[in-house]
């Protein structure tokens, strides 16, 4: 296997709370040590409830923000401690589409504009001419009509402009595009075009994606890996099939579990998490899942599991897979 | 590593499927011209309608005007409204008409001069806090400050510290109306930053000052135009203000606040020397207001469909 196109290496970001004159500073521990790979071509899953910090991972791949500690290296390159002008002709590599289409889009620039603007940045075009091919060619490759080129964010419907969002996307020519929610806000039909869509995109263009969702049954059709995240760590890694058919992390086993079932009276297995998400804030000693862990023993509640291989690709955080596997629940079904 | 290949959604044959998907919108149809527009913004024609009405007024008061607002006729004051004098006489028996078209002058003047000097300066105050950190607590300390004296105390003690002249009180007036501008385009800018289509920019390669130009500051413009209107009217009170209580411009010029001051002594037995330039500055005062108002819905795009 080459070398992965993206690495995230023990990735963290606190977020600092308050702190004013008088008040005690304070951490959100959003990302607390996350390390993954992303092979050219590959779309990697990244799953896990609201607020588990699978946003903030995105977010600081794309260098919106400095992260607190840990490497994000692109192609062999750490592009994490860049300066910011190193960094900038770097970030057409690396393009993102946002979840909301209505706030992801300038409401006073044109759609020609929205798509010059990352060609010019970049200095893709070589004319005027040029510019003017690129961004019909974006308008194709999106499934829009090209003399919408002319028209204004607002008199577009949500799917349309999540497209043109992608179209941004692809006219930097990156290798790896952070989907963030990208088709949560959008309704079934038109999400299951727009997932069609970033397919195609993605085989004609030989993308990476990073796909952040919370909507499991469309990541079973989008990904090749899936990384489950739960409070500011990854719990699990693994191919899609492996995951979908025996998780090896207990929450990744109740959030699976959650998925609806299509079909009248399939009645799966439910298993219902006691408790509440714990704060970021004060995160739990131990594995961050012991308060809400079903099989969690003493172990869990002062030693934190490593990610470790539990076979062949498949990577879970869970101190079940050192018990013989008889008394592995995790193992046994 | 070779990808293995992803199977597509299958969308069922029954599940309505928008057909003909890559269409656009129909653009909704618009009356166009002068006529659609009034209809659509009533307010703003309105307003804009009377605010042209009184530039107009103010620009032709030399013509509109029937004799010399400052000419003096002791043998005719205190005259009530006739044919002769449409407004009457005052103290001095100059004609008011005459003196409140030419008033309309230094009000309009101060309200926009005010409108626009405060914008300019709110708006670079405003983006330096909104974008450095560290000099946000130090500039929003001091408009704090600014804020906490009332706007028209403020600009009576600047007038203090200077003689009175139309462009004493404009400035007297821009400084304590600048910290509304500069709090609003912070907050503001500090809400357009959190904006995913500010952080595509970043992640689009676009440097800071282009992010300022092109996705902030055309975003800041439709709430700073309607504050600019509410300011320009608020400075129009705050003129009269200064000038009814003669911290404003000198009673040699004729101005609306000078004028009533000047009948401030008689209003109960002639209250037709207040009467007039009260009511035009109410009715200026209304209709920036108005425009204001109407601007507020015209200049957001996204309203323009709802009609």
């Amino acid at each position: 296997m080459s070398a992965p196109l993206l690495e995230v290496n023990d990735l963290k970001k606190h977020f600092q709370l308050g702190g004013g004159l008088f008040r005690k500073r304070a951490f959100v521990y959003a990302v607390d040590g996350v390390s993954f790979t992303i092979a050219r071509g590959e779309t990697l899953a990244l799953v896990g409830e609201s607020g588990c910090g699978k946003s903030t991972v995105g977010r600081a791949i794309l260098r919106l923000f400095d992260i607190t500690a840990g490497q994000v290296v692109l192609d062999g390159r750490r592009i994490d401690d860049l300066p910011a002008g190193t960094l900038r002709p770097l970030r057409r590599r690396v393009q993102v589409v946002f979840q909301d289409p209505f706030s992801s889009l300038n409401p006073r620039m044109r759609v020609r504009d929205i798509l010059a603007e990352p060609i010019r940045n970049f200095g893709l075009a070589n004319s005027a001419r040029d510019l003017d091919a690129r961004i019909a060619a974006l308008m194709d490759k999106v499934r829009l009509p090209r003399d919408a080129i002319d028209r204004w964010p607002h008199e577009f419907s949500g799917g349309q402009r999540q497209r043109i969002g992608i179209a941004r996307a692809l006219a930097a020519e990156p290798d790896l595009i952070v989907c963030d929610e990208a088709v949560s806000a959008l309704d079934v039909s038109v999400k299951a075009q727009i997932v069609n869509l970033l397919q195609d995109i993605q085989q004609e263009l030989g993308l990476a994606l990073l796909f952040i969702s919370h909507d499991l049954a469309i990541v079973e059709h989008m990904t090749h890996r899936v990384a489950v995240m739960y409070l500011g760590k990854i719990v699990e890694v693994a191919p899609k099939r492996a995951i979908f058919a025996a998780p090896r992390h207990p929450y990744t086993k109740a959030l699976l579990s959650a998925v609806p079932v299509p079909e009248p009276g399939a009645a799966r297995e439910r298993i219902i998490l006691k408790g509440d998400v714990p704060s970021p804030i004060t995160p739990p000693k131990g594995c961050r899942f012991h308060t809400r862990c079903p099989y969690a023993f003493d172990r869990c509640r002062s030693e934190e599991p490593a990610l470790r291989p539990t076979e062949t690709g498949h990577l879970a955080a869970c101190h079940l897979h050192d018990l013989p596997d008889a008394q592995n629940p995790m193992v046994a079904m | 590593m070779s990808v293995e290949a992803l199977d597509r959604v299958a969308i069922p044959a029954g599940l309505a499927v928008a057909p003909a998907l890559p269409d656009v919108l129909p653009p909704v149809k618009l009356r166009r011209g002068f006529i659609g527009f009034v209809r659509r913004h009533p307010t703003v024609a309105i307003g804009g309608a009377l605010v042209l009405l009184l530039i107009a007024m103010a620009l032709l008061a030399p013509y509109l005007a029937t004799v010399d607002p400052t000419a003096l006729a002791p043998a005719r004051r205190t005259r009530a409204p006739s044919p002769e004098h449409w407004f009457g006489t005052d103290m001095l028996g100059r004609d008011i008409y005459s003196r409140v078209v030419y008033g309309a002058r230094v009000s309009l003047l101060v309200g926009f001069s005010v409108a626009l000097l405060s914008s300019l300066v709110g708006l670079a105050i405003g983006l330096v806090s909104g974008f450095l950190r560290w000099a946000d607590g130090v500039i929003m300390r001091v408009m704090d400050g600014l804020m906490s004296i009332p706007p028209i105390l403020l600009a009576v003690a600047l007038m203090a510290l200077t003689r009175g002249s139309v462009q004493n009180v404009i400035m007297s007036i821009t400084i304590a109306e600048i910290p509304r501008v500069s709090r609003l385009v912070r907050g503001v800018v500090l809400s357009l930053r959190e904006q995913p289509y500010v952080d595509a920019a970043v992640a689009a390669g676009t440097r800071t000052p282009a992010i300022i130009l092109r996705h902030i500051l055309p975003n800041t413009l439709a709430p700073m135009t309607v504050q600019a209107t509410y300011i320009c009217a608020s400075a129009m009170i705050i003129e009269a203000i200064l000038s009814f209580i003669g911290a404003g411009t000198p009673p040699t010029i004729p101005s609306w606040g000078n004028i009533m001051a000047e009948g401030r002594a008689l209003w109960q037995v002639k209250p037709f020397i207040i009467f007039f330039p009260a009511l035009f500055l109410s009715v200026t005062v209304l209709a920036v207001n108005l425009l204001g108002d109407g601007l507020r819905d015209a200049l957001d795009p996204r309203m323009a469909k709802e009609y």
